[in-house]
This record gives C-alpha cells, sequence and structure tokens, in this order.
C-alpha cells in the first residue's frame, strides 16, 4: 500500500515540476495583476493588449512567417540530402550522414555566431535583406530533417524506384511520383520539427537578425528586461496561448498515431 | 523448333564491382524471340546481376548487350521495352491495384480512355477480376505476385524479365504459380527470362536453362539435356539428385568407378579419367552378385513416391531410388544400364580420397595416421580438454557426420618399390606417356584408382606402394 502511495506521490511531484510553471502564467494572464503575487481579479485585458496591439501582433505573425518558410526550405533541402545520402555509396552515404550529425550536436550559439561572420563580415550581406536570418534558421533546422526522413527511406522497399524505371517512368517521376509520397510521414514530422526549431531559436536570430525586426524568443528576452508592465504581462497571455496550441497539436498528433496504429493491426 | 530472330544477346558481359568482385565472368548468351530462358545457380553465381544488366539497373563493365540487334548496354530502365516482375513484388503501396497496374501505362501518354480496358484485360489475365480498387496491402502473397505480374505485362513488354518471383509463396502456391506462368508464356508469346535457385522450378518452366556458377555460365540446354547430359560435376550435383564417381576409362565402352566395372555408352579413350554421374532413380538394387557392384544397404527412407536407399560398397555409397524397399543390413547388388551411365571428361586429375578420424581425433587413412591438426582443417573449430571437439559457433562435433576429404596432385605422389612404405598399397593398372613423363593409373587394395606422374617407366601390373606427403594435401570438410 506505502508502495503505491509513493509511486502516485513521486508522479504528481514530476508532473507538478513539469507544468507548475506554466500553470501560474497562465492562471495570472487572466488575472490584472502587475506582478506575480497580489491577484486583484479576473480579467482579459491581457489578450486584448496581445492581439490589438500594432507591434506585438507584428512581431508574432513574423515570427510564425519566418518559422514557416525556414520550415518549407529546411524540408526541401534535408529531404534532397536524405534521397541523395541514401541512394550514395556506401562511404559516401555515410559521411554525408556523420557531416550531417555535427550540426545537430553543435551550439545554437556557434551556428548563429559564424553565420553571421560568414555572411555579414565576408560576404557583406546586409542583415535587413532577412537573408541570413533565414539562411541561418535553414541550416538550423535542415539537419533535423534528414534525420526524420532517413528511418523513412531505410523502411522503405529500395526495389519500388527501380520498379518505376522499370515501368518507364523518368527518374524524377520515379522520386517525386514513387518515392516522395513513401517518405512523406517522415517530411511531415521533420517539417513539424523545423517548424518548432524556429520558434524557439534565440541565438541565431540575435546574431543574424535585422535590427528593426524581432522574433518571439528575442522580443521576449529584450521586454522582460524592460520597464512596460503592459507588454510584459501580455507576454504571459502569448505563453499561455502558445502552450495551449503546442498541447493541443500533440494531442491531436496522438490521437492520429493511435488510430493508424489500430488500422494497421485491424487488418 | 523453327528458326526464330534473337531477341536479346548478351556479348562478353562482364561486371566487376568496384571491391573487385567479378559477379558476371565473360557471359554470353542469344535468346530467341518468345523462349523462356532461366537462369539457375545457387547464390550469388551471378544470375541476379545479369538479370539486371539486362533491366538496365546495372551497367556492365565489358561487352555489350543488344535488343534486336540494336546495342543497349548504356540505354537507361525507362527506355528499354523490357519489364520486370521484382523478388518481393515492389508494388507501389499508396497506390491501389488499378494504379500501380495503370502507372507504366500513364508514363507512356496511353490515351486514357484505353487504360481502363487495358488494365482490366490483364487483370483477368492472372485472375483477379475486380480487385481494381483494393488496397495493395490486403492481398496475399500469392495475389501481390500476380499483380506484380500484371502490371508488368500490362507494358506489353518484348522480354518479360523475373527475378525469383516465387521465391516468397509457399510450395503449393508455387506449384500452382509455376503452371500458370507456364500457360501464360504459351498464350502471350512474350519472352520470358527467368532467375531461380529452384532446379525444379527450372526443369518445370523452361525452354533452355543457362545454369551458372561463379559468375560463368556452366551449361546451355534444354532441360533434358541438361538433367540427362550435364556438362560436369557442378551441373550433375546442382540438377537434381546424382551419385558422382571418380573413375577411370578401362577398355573401349569400359569404365571403372564406385569399386566395380561398367558398360557405358560414351567412346572416351582408355585411361582417361573420367567422373561418372549416374541418378538415383537408374540404380537398380538387385540380389548380391547379380549386380555390377555387391553392397550393404546402411540407410532406408520413405519419401512418399519412393524409397531412398543408401548402399555402401567398400568406400563408396550409392544413393538408389526403389519402389520398392530394403532393409538396412541386407546384401544386395548395385546394377546400372549402360545407358544410365553418363560419363564426363575429368576436369583434372586430383585424387581425392576420403580419410577417417580416429578416437584420439587424428585423421586416419588405411590405418596410417596422418600427422596435421584437425582443428586447423575444421574452420575455427577448437579441442576441448574432455576430448571433444567444438565447431565454430561451440556446437559438439559428431565423428560420425562429418568426413574429411584429403585432395593431392599426381606430381606430388611418388610409387616405391617397398610396398609397405606407402600410405596405400595397389598395381599398377594403365599407363600413359604425356611427353615428358608418364601417367599411370594405380588400382589400390583399397578400390580406389590413383593417378601418379613419374618421369620414370614403370611396368603394368607392378604392386607399389604409394608415398604422399602430408605438406602436399590439400583437406575439405565436408558435412
Amino acid at each position: 500500500m506505502m508502495k503505491k502511495a509513493w509511486k502516485v506521490l513521486v508522479i504528481i511531484a514530476v508532473l507538478l515540476f513539469l507544468y507548475l510553471p506554466i500553470l501560474v502564467l497562465a492562471v495570472y494572464s487572466f488575472t490584472d495583476a502587475t506582478n506575480i503575487g497580489a491577484i486583484r481579479g479576473f480579467s482579459l485585458h491581457n489578450y486584448v493588449t496581445l492581439f490589438t496591439t500594432p507591434e506585438l501582433v507584428q512581431m508574432i505573425v513574423g515570427t510564425v512567417a519566418l518559422a514557416l518558410l525556414s520550415a518549407v526550405l529546411a524540408s526541401i533541402l534535408g529531404t534532397m540530402g536524405a534521397i541523395g545520402a541514401f541512394y550514395s555509396k556506401k562511404g559516401m552515404s555515410s559521411a554525408i550522414t556523420t557531416m550531417n550529425q555535427v550540426p545537430v550536436v553543435n551550439a545554437d550559439v556557434v551556428t548563429g555566431f559564424s553565420i553571421c561572420i560568414l555572411l555579414v563580415i565576408v560576404f557583406g550581406v546586409s542583415k535587413d535583406t532577412f537573408v541570413p536570418l533565414i539562411v541561418g534558421h535553414v541550416t538550423l533546422c535542415a539537419p533535423f530533417v534528414f534525420l526524420s526522413v532517413t528511418p523513412k527511406l531505410k523502411q522503405m522497399d529500395s526495389s519500388i524506384y527501380e520498379a518505376a524505371l522499370d515501368l518507364g517512368a523518368t527518374p524524377f517521376t520515379a522520386l517525386t511520383k514513387i518515392v516522395i509520397p513513401q517518405i512523406f510521414p517522415g517530411i511531415i514530422s521533420g517539417f513539424a520539427l523545423a517548424v518548432t526549431l524556429s520558434l524557439d531559436d534565440y541565438f541565431v536570430a540575435t546574431y543574424t537578425k535585422p535590427a528593426t525586426f524581432d522574433t518571439i524568443s528575442t522580443y521576449v528576452v529584450n521586454a522582460t528586461k524592460g520597464s512596460q508592465t503592459t507588454i510584459k504581462t501580455a507576454l504571459w497571455a502569448l505563453s499561455t496561448v502558445i502552450f495551449l496550441v503546442v498541447a493541443l497539436i500533440v494531442v491531436l498528433m496522438n490521437l492520429r498515431a493511435g488510430r493508424a496504429a489500430s488500422e494497421r493491426s485491424g487488418v | 523448333m523453327e528458326h526464330r530472330k534473337n531477341i536479346i544477346e548478351l556479348k562478353h558481359i562482364t561486371k566487376t564491382y568496384e571491391d573487385g568482385f567479378t559477379a558476371v565472368d565473360d557471359f554470353n548468351l542469344e535468346v530467341r524471340q518468345g523462349e523462356f530462358v532461366t537462369f539457375l545457380g545457387p547464390s550469388g553465381c551471378g544470375k541476379t546481376t545479369t538479370l539486371r544488366m539486362i533491366a538496365g539497373f546495372d551497367i556492365p563493365t565489358e561487352g555489350e548487350i543488344l535488343l534486336n540487334g540494336k546495342p543497349i548496354t548504356n540505354l537507361p530502365p525507362n527506355k528499354r521495352p523490357i519489364n520486370t516482375v521484382f523478388q518481393r513484388y515492389a508494388l507501389f503501396p499508396h497506390m491501389n491495384i488499378y494504379e500501380n497496374i495503370a502507372f507504366g501505362l500513364k508514363q507512356k501518354n496511353t490515351p486514357k480512355d484505353i487504360i481502363p480496358k487495358k488494365v482490366k484485360k490483364v487483370l483477368e489475365l492472372v485472375d483477379l477480376e475486380g480487385f481494381e480498387n483494393r488496397s495493395t496491402t490486403t492481398l496475399s502473397g500469392g495475389q501481390q505476385q500476380r499483380v506484380a505480374i500484371a502490371r508488368a505485362l500490362v507494358n506489353e513488354p518484348q522480354i518479360l524479365l523475373l527475378d525469383e518471383p516465387l521465391g516468397a509463396l509457399d510450395l503449393k502456391m508455387r506449384k500452382e504459380m509455376q503452371l500458370e506462368l507456364k500457360a501464360m508464356h504459351r498464350e502471350l508469346g512474350i519472352t520470358f527470362i527467368y532467375v531461380t535457385h529452384d532446379q525444379e522450378e527450372a526443369l518445370t518452366m523452361s525452354d533452355k536453362i543457362v545454369v551458372m556458377s561463379e559468375g560463368k555460365m556452366q551449361q546451355i540446354g534444354t532441360p533434358e539435356d541438361i538433367y540427362n547430359e550435364p556438362i560436369n560435376a557442378f551441373v550433375a550435383d546442382f540438377i537434381g539428385e546424382s551419385n558422382i564417381f571418380n573413375g577411370i576409362m578401362t577398355g573401349k565402352l569400359r569404365a571403372r568407378f564406385c569399386g566395380g566395372e561398367f558398360v557405358c555408352v560414351d567412346d572416351v579413350e582408355e585411361g582417361t579419367h573420367i567422373t561418372a554421374v549416374v541418378r538415383p532413380e537408374d540404380v537398380i538394387l538387385t540380389a548380391p552378385g547379380q549386380g555390377n557392384i555387391r553392397g550393404i544397404v546402411t540407410s532406408v527412407i520413405f519419401k512418399g513416391m519412393h524409397y531412398e536407399i543408401t548402399v555402401e560398397s567398400g568406400k563408396n555409397e550409392i544413393v538408389a531410388q526403389s519402389v520398392n524397399s530394403a532393409t538396412p543390413g541386407e546384401r544386395v547388388g548395385v546394377k546400372v544400364e549402360p545407358d544410365n551411365i553418363h560419363i564426363m571428361i575429368a576436369e583434372d586429375h586430383t585424387n581425392i580420397f576420403a580419410a577417417e578420424i580416429n578416437k584420439n581425433w587424428e585423421l586416419e587413412y588405411n590405418e596410417n595416421v596422418l600427422n596435421v591438426d584437425l582443428t586447423a582443417i575444421i574452420r575455427g573449430s577448437r579441442m576441448m580438454e574432455d576430448g571433444t571437439l567444438l565447431d565454430a559457433n561451440g556446437v559438439e562435433i559428431d565423428k560420425r557426420k562429418i568426413r574429411i576429404m584429403v585432395s593431392i596432385q599426381p606430381q606430388h605422389i611418388k610409387m616405391t618399390d617397398e610396398i609397405e612404405q606407402g600410405m596405400v598399397q595397389g598395381y599398377i593398372s594403365n599407363l600413359i606417356y604425356k611427353g615428358d613423363h608418364y601417367s599411370y593409373v594405380i588400382h589400390t587394395d583399397l578400390e580406389q584408382d590413383f593417378v601418379v606422374d613419374d618421369e620414370y617407366l614403370w611396368n603394368m601390373d607392378d604392386q607399389v606402394g604409394l608415398l604422399m606427403p602430408v605438406e602436399k594435401m590439400t583437406f575439405t570438410v565436408k558435412r
């Protein structure tokens, strides 16, 4: 009996440790408190500020747009890389795979700093063109797309590409009509990973972003140092919204995966 | 058969991989329009590589492939009027059966109103009417294979390549599909090139069989030719079950092997070293004394259609198939009709004999201990302190289940007058002058013939001992 109680206690402790911070923020986001501490009453004014302050709205839209654009580019590059490595000769293939691992393990601050040096200082690309920022985020995300596509390629019956050629398809048609549909789930999960990585990123963005543009991360860091209380409390609302969106996506994905699995075992 | 033109010709095809492994070596083949040709061989013999070169997936390092007289050696697979049925079907899992079959037609821009008709027709051909909208994952292995065949045939290829298409099916399904494929071939008149390691499949289906081993063509011919007149010991061993003996021609149409003299129909020069092949179904068991040789039945296995009877005669073992049973221990005579003995001239004159393992785990021949280490012969084996021998997997080796074959070249054997010093004794039964040396045949007391090369002239019927240095012997393990 005692054992069981301990188990439940440990689970509760872990869950609290994981979710209490965001719960506190979520609760406070629905109040008119200006500091964590005294609650005076229920209020939606943080949400109103969040969605009506042009500066905040612009920042959110910009961040999402950046994430989607970089994720699309990273998905294309990462998928091409994975397919290329898969159909390369053994030595070449393992060389590419190893080279792909380095940026994954590498610290973001190094990636961001070095891209900044290369593009802005060496090649003289202006940060205002957004090119360094997008290049930085694509560099950050593409290796993860590569990693999520590779297992799908390995699961695929490798002779279906040859079968397509055999039936008269050009290599390009065989790739787009046969290989890509087979690895599409891998590309999608790579894309999702790329979006979250880009949304999350702080270091690469600080080194490469135009001075007038802010992502959520860079904005939050600056805002929490600043003195504008309304903006600070609006960020509680933003955190809550992001948390809810993410939670919703995770639940939906798990439901779908569960259904797919039961369909497969049903056959 | 009427003379039809060659649809495909392979000229001096060689495929060497980057690591230096030669999968196919100087391969030549002509296939006529409408033939059913089978590449038969053990795995790794180069048969699939040859097929892949015809399909265009692999490019030969040397040589030329001609289709209707025009070179296609470097043509990509999508430009060849050739379709393949893959070993593991290779159906497109994200498409239904209709889409799978229509894929090839769409690539050729077939008019949209014709595609459904063609798909329907080919589905009827493979007995899958009404399966258009089924998903490939809901089909059994046999049905998937039919879809794969339909998907290839719908393109009306000039040649259909089949890479072990029935390998993944169970026995009953396989037999059914063999007959169906044969019927389809007759009906469509398309040239089939089929790859398999299953000799029965090859014999059942083919017009022509190409037996391959280690990248080389061993023999090409009709199933009957290959079965009845194998060109060498490899083909004889691979096609059907065979008793294979080393022997020697002792006179016109007379051969000695398996410890007896047999009349045969192959006219080979006297004194020639030969390999004799006798099919088990051609071995006749008689009363002792009425056959060419005598023996003792050592095992009888019931096989349904017949009994498989093993007879030991001296050092030789003969397998017979008979509808009548026998009892182990029974004394019998063994007879073979001249017609049923297939004589092949031996490729080399290496003397091969079996050595025994004695109770001290030493190799022994004719009660002489051969001074070699058994653990060095059986790869990865080690001797335990309790006197058992373990193989590479750590499993105990059973002395009775293992045979060590010893080979030694004729020039490494010396004859001696002091016959007791020899490892084995016998008399000279044949001698041929070979320009700079004599080639002798010594018929030993153990009923085996040894070929010995010697510069000096010995007399016929001389009793000699054979000195065989152990360091010149090579050993192979047979299980």
